[in-house]
């Protein structure tokens, strides 16, 4: 039968494992990245867009800080334009309690570099005089933006090819062994891939694996609702969230360069990890519809032309599992990262190469360490 | 238990005599059609006011335009009929629809999808230009509007209706500058024997070549389009094509109508999750349906042209059939000797219909051809040459993918009218059959929907 081997095996060829196969080649190892289907074709192809470390958890942005350096310079590290538009970032809100709740957080988080500013609903209608008249206060990150989720990690991962890492797509990995110091990761064809490491980024799928190793995460398959209007002139600027108490009532967008606006929100629904499917609700839909007007009034003149969703991951604590395994050395794992990893992936991928190089990461990952579910493993074994 | 309820999409002659037997099994179906008044694509009704005879709207097709309609009158009462509306989504056995700015969802128990069809298109350099129509919308506007595309209009394509509505132009009194057939004599005679299985539509074919001839219109079959010249200011100003000889020719005209037989509206069944083949004989993927329209999904059935193109007539049998094998599947009976009689008149008609594949063939080898400054996709302005780049330089030989990448099928018509060109390139580019591009994933809505939706219970 035929075998490969390299110095890391990957498993899952979404933005994680792109990027980190990337990096770890950059680092000088041989890596083998192993996807079922083509680069970045599920949650890392067809997510929102947003490159935004605003209202992340504080704790989350030395690592979206991190990966905030690879956007910066995206073209210059991976070869190819991603269409990122650093217009900002705006979150708007409808009562006190949401002015509070901005303000709270753009002082818990001022040490990061995002520049934020409150503002209140007059001076934002001001500024961005789309916004309706019943947002009473926002917080601009004038540093944040956006790209294409579609070209992303196709290009991180064809840029890794150049760096000489060996990526099979259509590969499909049905288990993964320990055989003496080698992880044998066996594809559904018989093919069989040999490695002294191994990364699962696998995403939504990543607990199947981790699960065959004994270490079980509670995590759940969601679809984000997503939907994009026909084009029209470009005006917005920034990418914009509301906060709604509600997540179903919640809605945010963007608009790309050619003049799309894209538009998420609504909730989410269940997906379908095992036939890869993720389907738009169409009762979602008519909420987005709903609630974009009251963001913008202007809405109401547009029509969308298209709906669709991802798989992505969701962890019980919302925190992706991220580091080495804590039961099987040699085994480490970066996935789960619950709808917010697509502006962290070239950081993950960075600093996933380095935990693998160096045995350490300068950027603080304890939190995302699989080992805070290993009472629960033991309480379900 | 209570009444059945059942929801047929389109009321040209496919839902029309769906909803009919329908009725007649004592079912009250909903009938939701987004055209403003009944009869589908070829017996469409001209607005009210309007009152142009059935001959000179239907021609040889009076009788049975005037039969649909009337049929249509009678059941208007027994249907729930409900115009002008749109069905733009199906999810979790509802069908949603949308009107005058109201959204409703329809739990069905059976769903007929009637959807017809419309032209297919391959491009050619130039038809961006303003005065460039569908083979369809160059029909419709006579049909509904009495008027022309143009002053001095070229045809160009390939298929029976562009010799019909190049021929209804005539007719109205419209300059014809010339019928450019892509496909050769020789063709359309080798396929005479299947063509016979329907001699009444062939001489119809015949007496519109007359008619064209009588004319003094210009005919020429076996042609390439190489190019509609024009300018964004003024539209369209002529059309070269090169002959079977080689040589090039150059024809004025200030509009062109272009179209390459008909394609099956799919998205519909697509939605409703119904699976899909592959047909090597038209190149495109078609659901896939039983001999009476039953799909794969439980409880839904396609019917008329939007499932297989056989045709008015066929459309006209293939609305019963589905209508039968919904009431069977519901415990109704169903006439039994009628149905097999109208099974094998099928039969006749799909050998008609393969006939008219292989006279008028969907001319595949164009897109290789396809200079790369020509606009694939309209709606985003993407070349051929944009889309090979991303089939050779970014291996996205995948339709799916290599949308993704270039964005050819991600406008306002989501790849009805550019995804089969676009995979004939994607696939000769990538130099793989085109099957295996695949077929672009659908998705709601069906047709560009407003924001300013207002969702109402029924
Ligand atoms: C609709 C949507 C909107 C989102 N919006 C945003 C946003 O605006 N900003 C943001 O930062 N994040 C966003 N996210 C989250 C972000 O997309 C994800 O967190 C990120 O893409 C995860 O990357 P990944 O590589 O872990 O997962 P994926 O991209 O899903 O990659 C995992 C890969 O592993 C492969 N795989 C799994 N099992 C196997 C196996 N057994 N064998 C071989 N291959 C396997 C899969 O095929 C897949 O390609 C959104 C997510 C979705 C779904
Ligand atoms: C442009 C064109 C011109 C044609 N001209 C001729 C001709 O002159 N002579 C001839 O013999 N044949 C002609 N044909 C073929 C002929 O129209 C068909 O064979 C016949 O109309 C098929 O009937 P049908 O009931 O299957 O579909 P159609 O007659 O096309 O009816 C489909 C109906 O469904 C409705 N519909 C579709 N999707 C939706 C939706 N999502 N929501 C709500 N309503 C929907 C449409 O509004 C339409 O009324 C033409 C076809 C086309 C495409």
């Amino acid at each position: 039968m035929n075998s490969h081997r390299a110095d890391v095996v990957i498993v899952g060829g979404g933005i994680m494992g792109a990027a980190t196969a990337f990096f770890l080649r950059k680092r000088g190892a041989s890596v083998i990245l192993l996807e079922r289907g083509l680069i970045g074709q599920q949650a890392s192809g067809t997510n929102f867009g947003n490159v935004r470390r605003m209202g992340r958890p504080v704790e989350q942005l030395p690592l979206s800080n991190r990966s905030r350096e690879s956007w910066l310079k995206f073209k210059e590290l991976f070869g190819e334009d991603v269409e990122l538009l650093l217009n900002g970032q705006l979150r708007v809100g409808f009562t006190p309690e949401h002015e509070e709740r901005m303000a709270t957080y753009a002082q818990d988080a001022k040490d990061f570099g995002m520049g934020m500013q409150m503002m209140g609903g007059k001076a934002l209608r001001e500024r961005f005089p789309y916004l309706g008249p019943d947002i009473t206060a926002g917080c601009y990150a004038p540093f944040e933006g956006h790209a294409n989720p579609r070209l992303a990690a196709p290009i991180i991962g064809r840029a890794a090819v150049r760096e000489g890492a060996q990526v099979f797509e259509n590969t499909e990995i049905v288990s993964v062994e320990k055989e003496g110091e080698d992880f044998r990761v066996n594809a559904a064809d018989g093919r069989t891939f040999r490695a002294p490491v191994a990364l699962i980024t696998a995403g939504a799928w990543g607990n199947l694996i981790s699960t065959s190793f004994g270490e079980p995460v509670p995590m759940i398959a969601k679809a984000p609702q997503m939907c994009v209007t026909e084009p029209v002139p470009y005006v917005i600027g920034p990418s914009i969230g509301a906060l709604i108490d509600d997540p179903d009532q919640l809605v945010y967008f963007r608009q790309v360069a050619r003049g799309n606006i894209v538009v998420g929100g609504g909730g989410h629904e269940l997906a379908d990890i095992e036939n890869r499917r993720a389907y738009v609700n169409p009762r979602r839909t008519l909420l987005k519809l709903k609630n974009a007007p009251r963001v913008m009034p202007a809405f109401n003149r547009l029509s969308i032309i298209r709906v669709w969703s991802g798989i992505e991951g969701y962890m019980e604590d919302s925190r992706a599992v991220m580091g080495p395994s804590a039961r099987v050395p040699g085994l480490y794992y970066a996935f789960g990262f619950s709808g917010h990893g697509f502006q962290l992936g070239p950081g993950v991928g960075d600093v996933m190469a380095e935990l693998i190089h160096t045995g350490a990461t300068t950027t603080p990952i304890e939190h995302y360490h699989i080992s805070r579910f290993a009472k629960q493993a033991m309480q379900a074994a | 238990m209570g009444q059945s309820r059942v929801i047929v999409v389109g009321a040209g002659p496919a839902g029309v005599r769906c909803a009919e037997v329908l009725v007649a099994a004592g079912i009250k179906p909903i009938l939701v059609d987004e055209s403003r008044r009944d009869g589908g694509q070829i017996y469409r009704r001209q607005p009210e006011g309007f009152t142009r005879s059935y001959p000179s709207l239907y021609g040889t097709e009076a009788e049975r335009a005037r039969a649909l309609h009337q049929s249509f009158e009678s059941l208007r009462s027994r249907v729930d009929y409900r115009p002008e509306t749109l069905a733009w989504n199906i999810y979790d056995r509802q069908l949603h629809t949308v009107s005058a700015g109201v959204t409703k969802a329809l739990p069905f128990d059976a769903l007929v999808v009637c959807s017809g069809a419309t032209d297919r298109l391959m491009p050619v350099k130039g038809w961006h230009y303003a005065g460039t129509y569908s083979m369809g919308a160059a029909q419709i506007a006579l049909k509904s509007q009495a008027c022309a595309i143009g002053r001095q209009v070229v045809f160009a394509g390939t298929g029976p209706l562009l010799y019909l509505v190049a021929a209804q132009y005539v007719k109205a009194g419209a300059k014809v500058a010339a019928v450019l057939d892509t496909s050769s004599l020789w063709k359309r005679v080798r396929a005479l024997p299947k063509l016979a299985a329907r001699p009444r539509v062939l001489l119809n074919g015949v007496s519109l070549m007359r008619t064209l001839r009588g004319a003094g219109v210009k005919v020429v079959t076996g042609i390439e389009p190489v190019e509609i010249h024009g300018s964004d200011e003024d539209g369209v100003r002529g059309i070269t094509y090169r002959s079977q000889d080689g040589a090039t020719h150059r024809v004025e005209c200030d509009a062109v109508a272009l179209g390459y037989h008909v394609r099956p509206e799919t998205q519909l069944a697509d939605l409703a999750r119904c699976e899909f083949r592959f047909d090597a004989e038209t190149r495109q993927w078609l659901p896939t349906v039983d001999q009476d329209g039953r799909s794969t999904t439980p409880g839904v059935y396609l019917a008329g042209d939007g499932a297989r193109v056989l045709g008015a007539d066929g459309a006209e049998i293939a609305g019963k059939l589905a209508a039968w094998a919904l009431l069977e599947d519901m415990g109704h009976p169903v006439p039994d000797a009628e149905r097999a009689a109208l099974r094998r008149e099928r039969e006749a008609m799909d050998r008609f219909r393969q006939g008219l594949v292989e006279a008028f063939p969907w001319p595949a080898e164009q897109a290789a051809r396809l200079p790369d400054e020509a606009i694939v996709c309209r709606c985003e302005a993407i070349t051929a040459g944009e889309l090979r780049r991303v089939v050779n330089q970014m291996g996205a030989c995948e339709a799916n993918r290599a949308k993704a990448f270039s964005r050819v099928g991600m406008g306002r018509c989501q790849g009805r009218y550019c995804g089969h060109a676009g995979a004939e390139v994607v696939a000769a580019a990538a130099g793989i059959a085109l099957e295996k591009v695949g077929r672009l994933r659908g998705q709601a809505p069906v047709k560009p929907l407003s924001m300013a939706v207002r969702e109402e219970q029924e």
